[in-house]
């Protein structure tokens, strides 16, 4: 969904225009819907919290979590908002190369971090934890592959609005799209942050 | 200041409608070229207008308004008499599914999105909401969403686990056909609609109104509609994720309800009313605002205690979050929970009594006016209180497990959801009916349709009160002359009743329908201002122009319209009428903004919407057909993206030569 509220931005902002709030539209826009994520990863959490020691079948949480790869790449995760954060600000500067490089690099980390988690998801699979073994593994799954979703979203995104800046067809404010981006970017990563702790690091 | 709309003088305007790169036609087109001329249907089609999308939100509401009235008549066929044979079980169950999930998601909350997207941008003084496209796109995927909920009567079967579809029974062993899978899917894109909708809407007051305009001076429908979004935005994920777990269950397999594994009966239930609370909400709020506007008009008095109005309607959508778990006081929560959630659902009975009393002030010492519109208002007052009050009845925890299951709870919800939110539709309609289609509805058929559905509103629901603490339970399909009971409290003679009244009832509905074919056909148009009325929608011709306002209006009061005609006088507080409607609109036109840039038509929201539609067939028809759809919603994304959303001059068929682009409007 955040693509599409990206989409207005030309419209909003570069006519000069004030808000009554002071934020443009679209950043309202995004942080309304973020606020609505909060509320769809609460309710998955909760899912989870309430199953995760639920196993009548296949293996335990204790027995299958790879804590040290994990946090390899969740800090891929974390720093790729870093990298957000210089494309944002290379943005504001006009520099649209170092904005593309930036980008090009953050992309490359979220997927970089999704594939970790296709590989942790293909390693479980293969240790015996399919997504309809037992109430934890279901939710387990469904949890972090929301996640992985919204973090592959994301990349496409990055990567995309990269290809459209190189192609020169942003009519509007360019370091607003790319705060936009970087807005929804760093709130995937928090959300990582709130399920690394609560999934790998907490014991059941 | 609205962002939306582009006031030039002419001399600015060639340098301010290119854009700051250079870009040759091709490239400023996306994927096809933009509707921007559409006539005939295609303009109803491709039109990011917020007045089309509010008349095509009413229209299609007002459809399956009828699809789900005609649900509910066959149920109190089969229930008038005893052994009915009209339903089968397996019929009835899902005849009262889809009776409440079509009232509910597919009648009440997108009429109330028609009223607000009509009136909301007019109330505020902007010329359009936030995101135009986005806005059509909330309109095709409700569309999408309802078609595909009601394509399962005829694809093996519709839902049958009621609107709650309580899991483990929605679960694939106890409800296996097709049915639930169409409701899980039609839902989460109805739901998808809705969050959209809010959000654009949210951002349209908080950021859109006319100079002037602060919060405190917002029609109080403008604030309730504002309440409900809110209430969308954070309620509509919850039951989001409740969907996702039974789809993936019911389609992958996944183990969330399988009791067998140990799993929660109760977790749907959390899910599901943490939702399903704030959507009661969501439905009664803007039936509030409707009359909350009516109310003042037809008393000739400002609305008494604006600021509590606002705030107790404000507090209810608070409260609203935290009183859940009273939908569950029957499943075993424990004391501490049932009196937790007992004592916040009475706390809410105080915000709603705080406007109850403040629209009968609003009456008292007025010179009311008996129109239609006021009857229905005044309909709502006293209807909503009796349900209000019953209300109040299941917050109390032990009287409520008396009550649960039984149709003492379908009387009260009846009374509220009837007799509150769809009074107050009503009431909208006969008041605002003038403003969108610039004709007068017949107050005389008026009155048969209020009285008919006033007296068959409460043949059809007040019996149920006495059916329901006599025990009758709910959803229960057949009754049998032998356990109906004697004398005053038979079963029989009151089933009997209520099914009289729901085709009295209905009959007060086709009046209704009656009414708008007679009125369509009349050629007599409406004054400017029928009522006296008192917020901005009124300040522009009927129907509006598609630009709304000549120039937006700057705002010194509540009640702006009101007080552009009436000065009060300093001693006596008498108003005094120093011009007229007529007068105020000559004086706009005459000093009106010329070159207003309106957003352009768009194929996109409608394209982008077929693809969900496709992509959540393919969930139950198998990942080729979810494949199609990903690719279609993922091309449409694009085209969207890359489509500026005010048309460039080349997307039109000849650029003027002298700079100017072609108008979709005209100049005022």
């Amino acid at each position: 969904m955040a693509d599409i509220a990206t989409h207005d931005t030309d419209h909003a902002t570069d006519h000069g225009h004030h808000s009554s709030t002071g934020l443009s539209n679209n950043k309202l826009a995004m942080w309304l819907f973020l606020g609505s994520e909060c509320l769809l990863f609460g309710g998955l959490i909760s899912t989870y919290m309430l199953y995760r020691g639920r196993v009548q079948n296949g293996p335990h949480p204790s027995q299958i979590y790879d804590v040290p790869f994990t946090s390899v790449s969740s800090f891929v995760l974390l720093m790729s908002s870093l990298t957000m954060v210089l494309a944002v600000s290379s943005a504001q500067r006009k520099d649209d190369s170092k904005t593309n490089l930036w980008l090009l690099i953050t992309g490359l980390l979220g997927a970089t971090f999704v594939g970790g988690q296709v590989y942790e998801f293909t390693t479980f699979y293969r240790e015996g934890l399919g997504f309809t073994t037992s109430l934890f593994s279901s939710s387990f799954y469904s949890l972090t592959g929301f996640h992985g979703v919204h973090v592959s979203v994301g990349v496409i995104m990055l990567l995309s609005l990269r290809g459209i800046i190189k192609k020169g067809k942003i009519t509007g404010d360019k370091a607003e799209v790319v705060e936009l981006i970087g807005l929804y970017w760093h709130f995937v990563d928090i959300v990582w942050i709130i399920i690394f702790t609560l999934v790998y690091l907490i014991p059941s | 200041m609205s962002t939306n709309e582009l006031t030039l003088t002419p001399s600015q305007s060639p340098g301010l409608v290119k854009s700051p790169l250079s870009i040759s036609p091709s490239g400023s087109l996306g994927a096809v070229r933009r509707p921007v001329n559409t006539t005939g249907w295609r303009e109803w089609l491709f039109t990011v207008d917020h007045k089309k999308i509010g008349i095509m939100y009413g229209c299609v509401a007002f459809v399956f308004f009828i699809v789900g009235g005609v649900e509910a008549l066959f149920i109190r066929l089969q229930l008038a008499l005893p052994d009915g044979r009209i339903l089968s079980a397996d019929k009835y169950n899902q005849m009262f599914t889809m009776h409440g999930t079509t009232m509910i998601f597919l009648f009440a909350m997108p009429m109330a999105a028609a009223f607000a997207n009509y009136f909301l941008p007019l109330q505020i003084g902007a010329r359009d909401v936030a995101f135009p496209r986005l806005n059509a796109l909330s309109f095709w995927l409700f569309v999408s969403g309802g078609l595909i909920l009601n394509a399962s009567w005829f694809l093996g079967g519709a839902a049958d686990g009621g609107w709650f579809m309580y899991a483990p029974n929605s679960g694939p062993v106890f409800s296996p056909s097709n049915g639930v899978d169409f409701w899980v899917l039609g839902l989460q894109i109805a739901g998808i609609a809705s969050l959209i909708g809010s959000i654009n809407l949210i951002v349209t007051v908080l950021n859109m109104r006319a100079p002037g305009m602060t919060l405190m001076k917002m029609p109080v429908f403008t604030w309730m509609i504002l309440v409900v979004q809110f209430l969308l935005v954070f309620s509509l994920p919850v039951i989001t994720v409740a969907l996702v777990l039974l789809m993936f269950q019911r389609s992958y397999g996944a183990t969330f309800f399988d009791v067998s594994q140990g799993a929660d009966p109760l977790l749907w239930q959390h899910l599901f009313w943490i939702f399903g609370h704030p959507e009661v909400y969501v439905l009664i709020l803007p039936g509030f605002g409707i009359i909350s506007e009516v109310l003042p008009t037809f008393s000739r008095k400002p609305l008494f205690g604006y600021p509590f109005v606002v705030f107790s309607g404000a507090s209810i959508g608070l409260v609203g979050f935290g009183v859940w778990a009273h939908h569950m006081f029957a499943s075993g929560l424990g004391p501490v929970s049932v009196a937790v959630f007992s004592m916040a659902t009475m706390a809410i009975a105080i915000p709603t009594g705080v406007k109850i009393f403040n629209w009968i002030l609003t009456m008292w010492g007025g010179k009311i006016w008996y129109s239609v519109a006021m009857k229905f208002a005044i309909g709502l007052v006293v209807l909503f209180t009796i349900g209000g009050l019953s209300g109040v009845t299941h917050a109390v925890a032990p009287s409520d497990t008396q009550q649960t299951d039984t149709y003492y709870i379908v009387a009260h919800f009846h009374y509220v959801l009837v007799g509150g939110m769809m009074f107050g539709l009503f009431s909208g309609f006969y008041y605002w009916w003038p403003k969108v289609f610039g004709k007068m509805l017949n107050e005389k058929l008026g009155n048969w349709n209020f009285w008919l559905m006033l007296i068959g509103m409460n043949l059809t629901f007040g019996p149920m009160h006495i059916l329901g603490l006599q025990g009758q339970p709910r959803r229960m399909y057949i009754w049998t002359e032998a356990r109906a009971g004697e004398g005053f409290f038979n079963f029989g003679f009151w089933n009997l009743v209520s099914s009289i009244g729901s085709f009295v009832l209905a009959v007060g509905v086709l009046f209704f329908i009656i009414n708008v074919i007679k009125t369509a056909r009349n050629p007599e148009r409406a004054p400017l201002d029928p009522w006296d009325a008192r917020t901005l929608e009124w300040l522009t011709t009927s129907p509006p122009k598609v630009y709304n306002f000549d120039r937006i209006p700057v705002v010194h009061h509540l009640d702006e319209f009101f007080h552009r005609k009436y000065v009060e006088d300093e001693t006596t507080h008498t108003m005094t009428q120093i011009a007229t409607c007529e007068d105020l609109m000559r004086a706009e036109e005459a000093a009106a903004d010329t070159g207003i840039h309106l957003p352009g038509p768009s194929y996109w929201p409608l394209l982008l919407a077929i693809g969900v539609a496709v992509l959540g067939m393919g969930v139950i028809y198998g990942t080729p057909i979810m494949v199609v759809g990903a690719l279609v919603v993922l091309f449409s994304s694009f085209g969207w993206v890359l489509e500026p959303s005010v048309p460039e001059p080349i997307d039109f068929d000849s650029p003027s030569t002298d700079g100017h682009t072609k108008e979709i409007a005209p100049l005022g």
